[in-house]
């Protein structure tokens, strides 16, 4: 047996294909949050992003590559267009920002929108899908012992993942837009003394927010599960240990990642384990993500509480001119 | 047009701010109807029917008001305090658990001890419910950790509690006897004797519904005419007066904490002696109705006072009803949860129209340099 049949390397490679979509929802809701918006949509918006993916590659025909990035695309405007939902409730109309995402994730999530739309258009988990990502074989170097299907066998969307997390974090580090989304999330009031628009950064930044969220839910209808199911059980709480991820990673893309594939581990051992006959109860395997979540945000918490490193200042407070 | 930051609300203002918001929902959701190809005319007549109006219509309706009647009233006690508790889910779990419990325990009496039976119930579920919420309440007290979160996650455990007492163990609640229940999976049926009694004959009312509308009660007196419920108020609104008017921040998020997931799980409580004499752990039924979240969804119509949560409870107790009895072809899945989105979308848009005022500014009539030179 080599050593790319061992359990860890196994776990190590599902860790970064159950890690993409957290990244991907966790780097959204990091661009939201740093300029100042809480966004508690993103299972919702993983949900309906999911569906509109699936019904792309249902729906349109022609190469795999063309399809699949048309189904990335809509699932993006799909996640961006309920975000403007809730962007439009929180930042134009002032409206509890914690109450509006629920609401999203209610409306758009698996007894919502995305069920309405998956039965309107008949799908059932029994539909086939016609195209999905497949794992490249990047530079042969997919054999190699440990780090080849880790590093070198997984699909676009996990290269992509890599390239949008080094992406938001020059973006956020290194360019002005970057340091003026800062400000707006900071002390949005110091931010429309120096000129910045602080509506229309925030709309902007949930809106791609949102639109990642979308992807996010894509990576589960086009790559992991393959398929479509109502209900909230394609993505599972995903959604939330995102959210959650942006906390453990104190605001900053790069951590983000690590999370990801930390959590995106987790969610993959009972499917990893299943193969091997472990005489594990399946339930306390499922549970483990959601209640490591709890554990790692209390060392979090804990840990912080003096100083909170990362915080947006004016996360979750709208911003009304008149009134700051 | 303008936005004013109003000084006082007019009273109508807080009726008519709601009731327009449904007005608005229904339409919208009409308009995603007739997009989608269903005459929303038709599609709103029959869930009228369904809901409140056929025969039959209204009992059933109370059956699926009762759950989120309890949840809705556990949000609004905690979101008052801005502690949101999203957890109400899990917290109903662990009460459908423990009452099912003392159900069993005590099986072996005679009809007469029902009212001992609802109460044990009610005392263990609403234990059970508070320690659940204790969870993320202690979290939050002492570790300032985000009970939003950490209360959803412990959804999601509840729920693998509940399919593993049922599916994966020799639980205590699983049923054993005979050969079928060993192959299918299911709870054990409650004794006739921890079966709560219903009222009324055209239309029936379950006991938990009343247990509810007490709890309603109890809740109003807690927050509005007791010390509690204003502590609870400056805290809200003002997390540093209260601490300089020395109240006790941490214990009143450990007893709020607790009184939300104490009234969730006598919702939990109320499943089990009201409706299905049993524990249901499989993932597509107490797990699927999601009567948590819907709480929450009534508590922000109802605009967490308790006497509203009460009516809001059965209005969209009878949407939750008209689409189980519609599910079919023409009748579209996921519906009711979009309008349950519409309508929580429409409601926090006319909670401006209660903050602020719109003025649309008219050009001036008079010169006001003239005015002054007279």
């Amino acid at each position: 047996m080599s050593v790319n049949d061992s359990l860890l390397v196994i776990v190590l490679a599902q860790a970064v294909l159950y890690g993409t979509p957290l990244l991907y929802a966790a780097l959204g809701e990091l661009l939201a949050e740093r300029s100042g918006v809480l966004n508690l949509g993103v299972e919702g918006m993983m949900l309906f992003g999911a569906v509109v993916g699936f019904w792309i590659t249902q729906r349109v025909h022609g190469s795999a590559p063309e399809v699949l990035f048309l189904a990335v695309l809509a699932a993006a405007i799909a996640g961006a267009a309920l975000a403007a939902i809730h962007a439009f409730l929180v930042i134009t109309l002032r409206a509890n920002q914690i109450v509006s995402g629920l609401a999203l994730t209610i409306f758009a999530g698996g007894l919502g929108l995305s069920a309405y739309v998956g039965t309107e258009l008949g799908f059932s988990p029994n539909t086939p899908i016609e195209q999905q990502f497949r794992d490249l074989d990047v530079l042969g170097l997919g054999d190699l012992p440990v780090l080849g299907p880790v590093v070198f066998h997984q699909s676009v969307l996990v290269y992509a993942s890599w390239g949008f997390t080094f992406l938001v974090a020059l973006y956020l580090g290194r360019t002005r837009w970057g340091l003026n989304v800062r400000a707006v999330g900071e002390a949005p009031a110091s931010a429309d003394a120096m000129g910045i628009n602080v509506t229309l950064y925030r709309y902007v930044h949930v809106l791609v927010g949102g639109a990642f969220a979308g992807v996010a839910g894509a990576c589960y209808s086009l790559s992991i599960t393959a398929g479509w199911s109502s209900g909230d059980a394609l993505v599972g709480g995903a959604g939330w240990i995102a959210i959650a991820l942006v906390i453990f990673a104190f605001w900053r893309a790069e951590l983000c990642l690590v999370g990801a594939y930390l959590f995106g581990g987790l969610s993959a051992l009972p499917f990893a384990l299943q193969g091997r006959e472990v005489d594990v109860t399946p339930e306390f395997l499922y549970a483990l993500p959601y209640v490591m979540t709890i554990v790692v945000l209390v060392l979090v918490s804990t840990g912080l509480s003096k100083r909170r490193i990362g915080a947006p200042a004016a996360l979750g407070v709208p911003y009304v001119r008149e009134e700051r | 047009m303008k936005l004013e930051r109003r000084l006082s609300q007019p009273w109508w203002l807080s009726v008519a701010v709601p009731v327009g918001s449904l007005v608005v929902a229904f339409a919208v959701m009409g308009v995603i109807l007739a997009l989608t190809g269903h005459d929303p005319g038709e599609t709103y007549r029959k869930i009228v029917e369904a809901g409140f109006t056929g025969n039959g219509a209204l009992s059933a309706t109370l059956i699926s008001a009762t759950p989120i009647l309890f949840t809705g009233l556990a949000a609004a006690v905690a979101f008052r305090m801005q502690l949101f508790n999203i957890g109400a889910e899990g917290q109903l779990y662990l009460g459908a658990i423990g009452a099912s419990w003392i159900a069993l325990q005590f099986g072996d009496r005679d009809v007469t001890s029902t009212p001992l039976f609802v109460v044990a119930m009610c005392a263990a579920a609403a234990a059970l419910g508070a320690l659940w919420a204790l969870i993320p309440g202690v979290l939050r007290a002492f570790a300032r950790t985000n009970e939003i979160i950490t209360s959803l996650m412990l959804n999601y455990v509840a729920g693998l509690l509940l399919t593993y007492l049922i599916f994966d163990s020799s639980s205590y609640w699983r049923d054993t006897s005979t050969l079928q229940a060993r192959s299918f999976p299911q709870g054990k049926p409650m004794p006739d004797a921890s079966n709560w009694p219903t009222f009324g004959s055209s239309v029936v009312v379950p006991l938990g519904f009343l247990i509810g509308l007490a709890a309603a009660l109890v809740v109003w007196v807690l927050y509005s005419r007791m010390r509690f419920g204003f502590e609870v108020g400056v805290m809200a609104d003002s997390p540093r007066a209260a601490r300089y008017a020395g109240m006790r921040t941490r214990r009143k998020i450990l007893a709020v904490m607790a009184l939300s997931g104490a009234i969730a799980g006598i919702g939990g409580a109320s499943q089990i002696g009201d409706f299905t004499y049993t524990l249901d752990g499989s993932p597509t039924g107490l797990q699927a109705a999601a009567f948590g979240y819907t709480g929450i969804v009534v508590a922000a119509l109802a605009r967490y006072n308790p006497f509203a949560v009460c009516l809001v409870a059965v209005l969209i107790g009878g949407l939750l009803n008209a689409g189980y009895t519609l599910q079919g072809p023409d009748f579209p899945s996921g519906l009711v949860g979009v309008m349950q989105g519409i309508i929580l979308f429409c409601a926090l848009g006319g909670e401006l129209l209660l903050r602020y005022r719109l003025r649309i500014r008219r050009p001036r009539t008079v010169n006001p340099v003239a005015e002054a030179a007279s």
